[in-house]
């Protein structure tokens, strides 16, 4: 069998310190998606504003049923990595790849329910652009408006998947490693923790955002 | 390693039953007809909920003062960017955009 690299970098002391160095590093990366986000829902609280009852009209089109059983599966998926993570601290590798997978399950069960939310949206023609129905507002309505509800849906949503899909892939790294991860080492399950945890944060300011303020 | 530090903390549990418990107020509040206090409801929860997240989900409460700074730096900026292009867009009476 090929002996396993070493777990520690040579330009770190030790491996806390090593440590310490990466979960920072992931809290710096996080600030910067705080900005990222935070763009695009400071121009949506400047577009709410001004356009408030096309945008509570367009936001009346969404499922927020289906959101909200969204929200509850990310809510799951963040409790299984906080006790994912405590599995790899405390040296339970089994625990570790038994949260880890149905972190995964949870993660797949949220992109299955919003692709479906997706294909149900295009065919109602709430995709903006040459296919967006102008004809559904009613009259005296500025459909260009609530298409632009859209564009932030879409963006939005859209990003947050990105993020998901890409966090997907990285758990599955994690799990193919999971006998890795020790007490003296499981770095890379803090760090990917960080990480879920904030999409789920993104998320949750993205529900009631976009699904839920009506009026 | 003793048991007790082998079981997953009670934390966990309490935050992920709080979550859940504040997903369904929020739902539940959005069919309540409170006017213009519908935004700031539902982001206060939404708030409250993250910082669960952060603290306890995130280990935030025990980190470093350091991840504090970085915390506090990413919502300090995020109120900045926020706080200063709302002030200007409320205190414009005509319409650019």
């Amino acid at each position: 069998m090929p002996a396993e690299p070493p777990v520690l970098a040579h330009h770190f002391e030790n491996l806390e310190q090593q440590h310490e160095a990466s979960t920072l590093a992931m809290w710096l990366f996080l600030a910067t998606e705080v900005l990222f986000f935070g763009t695009l829902f400071t121009g949506f609280a400047v577009y709410r504003r001004s356009h408030a009852e096309e945008f509570g009209l367009a936001s009346s089109h969404l499922k927020a049923n289906v959101a909200a059983v969204n929200t509850a599966l990310l809510i799951c998926s963040s409790l299984t990595v906080a006790l994912a993570v405590h599995a790899a601290k405390v040296g339970r590798p089994r625990m570790l790849a038994l949260c880890l997978g149905l972190t995964l399950l949870f993660g797949l069960a949220f992109l299955g329910v919003k692709a479906w939310e997706w294909q149900a949206e295009y065919r109602e023609g709430l995709v903006p652009g040459e296919t967006f129905r102008r004809d559904l507002w009613g009259a005296g309505v500025n459909s260009r408006r609530v298409e632009m509800f859209f564009v932030f849906y879409f963006v939005m949503t859209g990003l947050h998947a990105l993020h998901m899909i890409v966090g997907l892939a990285a758990l599955a790294i994690l799990l193919l490693r999971y006998r890795r991860y020790s007490p003296e080492y499981y770095t890379p399950v803090e760090v990917f923790g960080l990480y879920w945890h904030f999409v789920d944060v993104v998320w949750i300011f993205i529900f009631p955002l976009l699904y839920l303020i009506r009026h | 390693m003793s048991a007790e530090r082998r079981a997953a903390p009670v934390a966990y549990w309490v935050v992920f039953a709080a979550l859940l418990v504040l997903t369904g107020v929020t739902v539940a509040v959005a069919g309540v007809p409170l006017g213009r206090w519908h935004a700031p409801v539902a982001l206060g929860i939404a708030a409250i909920k993250a910082t669960l997240v952060v603290l306890i989900f995130m280990h935030a409460l025990h980190s470093a003062r350091l991840t504090w700074v970085v915390i506090g730096a990413a919502v300090f900026w995020l109120m900045l960017m926020i706080g200063l292009t709302l002030a200007d867009y409320v205190t414009r009476p005509w319409a650019t955009y």
